[in-house]
């Protein structure tokens, strides 16, 4: 029973994280309606910026998450500006052609700037962890930093989306960009905001997992990436409580599934969820239903 | 505008001519190899790395030219396509190792020709069953479900473990204590394989997907197929079976890929399951756009010239993946965005005329002198 919670405990962990990834997949697919493959490796850098600025820079862990996050929307923007604007209106098949070429840009840029070896990233939380029933349930500290985490950034996105006039923007460039532009809203500058705001959610992020499992390397953040677009669509794509939902389910899952059936297919019990998903429900748990149009 | 007034006639042999310089160029190369192999001329041998890339360069462009099916003809992007090279792979090895085992069979030719079938026909299986699921959706979903796929199938192969008593074929889940010779080890994959792969057999793999590949583009189903392609609700609305249609192009795809994988895997002496990882299916589809979507024969040149290059350009080898995934964004953003797209036809615009211009200046001394 207590190892079944201490492995409950390490899926919330790190379906938390999936949670905030997924957000940034979620939102830049409802507003621009493209699979942002490079996001996972966004992740990836605001990981290696915030050990260079802990290690090399010497700055305060809190210090090196916000430049962290500063380069990452820095990074996020000129990415969509450069490669994915000029596509707007070309196939989809072509904008993801450009995020897989935009993916590995990043990830062997950061192959030629750190290496290949692992880097052991230090954790950047400092308070200690929780032992419950006489320390046979160990709370790592990480793992409740991630959870508020999670928590003050989902009250933090709902509210912008729901009560600002960006957010509310937002929700419209995504129903029907035509009707925004009509209306005023400046729609490039809104998909800019979307990006700044997802990659900057990575670089946060890539900081928590990199946190939890200290092992940096230049693929570090695709796989984390390829999943948390699975719990994006687990949960509803577009939908802030469904990339919630979707996280914390597969963290769960991965990790039951590691722990009772085996190791080996941690990562096939997640794609085989996502293709259940796609088949029986293709608009999520918490998704609207779009009909096609002729 | 003599051209537009082609009939069909001649248009159908444009297309055999086009077809037949393909073959030719496959040909020649071969013919080309052969002679620097046999080092009959001074000078002109072939090095001894270039000589361990000859089956590889035919299994890239068999994946390239059957992925092109699938992304070009068909297309829907598919990121699991060293899935099905995976499965090809280990069923060509397992069957290949088993042929020696139950029935002596010491003919190399006819154990790589039966594993290669073998591979195809279990390629040809996970097309099926992966197809079903897959081309119900549409798109950027479409795409990810192939990449999980893809990744099951590798998670999945890293469980197996095949051994071989006599005629005894054991195959265990999760399970490696197996009686008898052990010849796929899970993680580790299979070793002591034997390497029966020959250049040969590799350009007649080669051969034979250009002539299925081609045959079924140019035919009522290829037409389907791409009248698919170009608008789904039209093609449904003339009486095209879609499913049926876009499941021809997934399996014979999937097939090709796992006869490819077949002879790849019995090139080497021990293959993994993480020698299929996403990274090669992403490098098959650089293949694939870098020769042009939907042109077999740019697949063919782009795989034979992108898996040379760095074996000669040795000391860029680390910028290698770097400058593909430039090159793949800078072909995307020069043949899809409007802005590079306007500029290029102006361009085209600005050289006709100056060649017009020319002409009539040349025209006009003519009539001078």
């Amino acid at each position: 029973m207590i190892t079944f919670l201490s492995y409950l405990c390490s899926g919330i962990s790190l379906g938390s994280i999936y949670a905030i990834i997924a957000l940034g997949y979620s939102m830049v697919y409802g507003i621009a309606k493209m699979l942002n493959f490079a996001h996972g490796d966004v992740i990836m850098i605001g990981a290696y910026i915030c050990f260079c600025a802990t290690q090399y820079w010497g700055m305060a862990p809190i210090t090196s998450v916000v430049v962290a996050m500063v380069v990452c929307t820095l990074l996020g923007v000129v990415i969509e500006r450069l490669a994915y604007k000029p596509l707007r209106a070309a196939s989809s098949l072509a904008v993801l052609i450009t995020a897989i070429g935009m993916s590995y840009l990043l990830q062997n840029s950061a192959l030629l700037i750190w290496g290949a070896n692992p880097k052991s990233f230090p954790s950047v939380v400092s308070i200690g962890s929780i032992s419950l029933f006489d320390g046979q349930l160990l709370i790592s500290g990480e793992t409740i930093v991630t959870v508020l985490a999670n928590i003050v950034i989902m009250i933090a996105l709902t509210l912008f989306t729901g009560k600002t006039k960006l957010g509310k923007a937002m929700r419209v460039v995504s129903e029907d960009k035509g009707a925004a532009e009509l209306m005023g809203i400046n729609v490039n500058a809104t998909i800019s905001l979307t990006f700044a705001i997802g990659s900057a959610l990575a670089a946060i992020a890539g900081v928590l997992l990199c946190s939890a499992y200290p092992a940096l390397t230049p693929t570090t953040g695709s796989m984390p990436g390829i999943k948390a677009f699975t719990a994006a669509v687990f949960g509803g794509i577009g939908s802030i409580p469904g990339a919630l939902i979707g996280g914390l389910l597969l963290g769960v899952i991965e990790i039951l599934g590691k722990a009772y059936v085996s190791t080996e297919l941690g990562d096939a019990f997640v794609f085989a969820v996502l293709i259940v998903v796609l088949l029986v429900k293709p608009t999520g748990l918490l998704g609207k239903k779009v009909h096609e149009k002729v | 505008m003599r051209k537009c007034e082609v009939t069909g006639k001649m248009k159908m042999s444009k297309k055999l001519r086009s077809n037949l310089i393909t073959y030719g160029i496959v040909i020649a190369a071969f013919l080309l190899c052969q002679l620097a192999l046999s080092g009959s001329i001074e000078g002109f041998k072939m090095s001894r790395s270039l000589k361990g890339q000859l089956v590889p360069i035919c299994v890239y462009i068999v994946m390239a030219v059957s992925l092109n099916l699938t992304v070009g003809i068909s297309g829907e992007l598919s990121l699991g396509h060293a899935g099905f090279m995976s499965v090809g792979a280990f069923s060509g090895i397992v069957m290949s190792s088993w042929l020696v085992s139950a029935f002596q069979m010491e003919n190399e030719t006819l154990r790589l020709i039966l594993a290669m079938l073998t591979g195809g026909a279990f390629a040809g299986l996970a097309g099926v069953l992966i197809g079903i699921p897959v081309l119900r959706l549409r798109g950027d979903y479409l795409a990810i479900v192939t990449l999980a796929f893809g990744e099951i199938i590798r998670n999945v192969l890293n469980c197996l473990y095949f051994s071989l008593d006599g005629a005894n074929l054991y195959i265990g889940f999760n399970n490696p204590n197996l009686p008898g010779k052990v010849i796929v080890n899970g993680p580790m994959g299979a070793t002591g394989v034997s390497k029966i792969a020959t250049f040969g057999m590799g350009f007649a793999l080669i051969l034979f997907t250009l002539f299925v590949v081609l045959n079924l583009i140019n035919s009522r189903s290829g037409r389907a197929i791409m009248a698919i392609r170009d608008n789904r609700i039209a093609a449904e609305s003339m009486g095209i079976n879609v499913t049926k249609y876009k499941m021809m192009a997934f399996v014979t795809s999937a097939v090709l890929a796992g006869m490819a994988g077949a002879l790849y895997g019995l090139n080497f002496s021990t293959v993994t399951a993480s020698k299929f990882r996403f990274d090669t299916s992403i490098l098959v589809l650089v293949f694939v756009v870098l020769g042009g979507i939907g042109n077999i024969r740019g697949s063919v040149i782009a795989a034979t010239v992108l898996t040379i290059l760095p074996e000669v350009l040795r000391a860029f080898s680390d910028y290698r993946m770097l400058v593909y995934a430039i090159v793949l964004i800078v072909v995307m953003l020069a043949t899809n965005s409007p802005l590079l797209f306007n500029l290029m036809e102006k361009c085209r615009t600005a050289a006709a005329r100056f060649t017009r211009g020319h002409a009539k200046a040349q025209g006009k001394e003519g009539d001078a002198a």
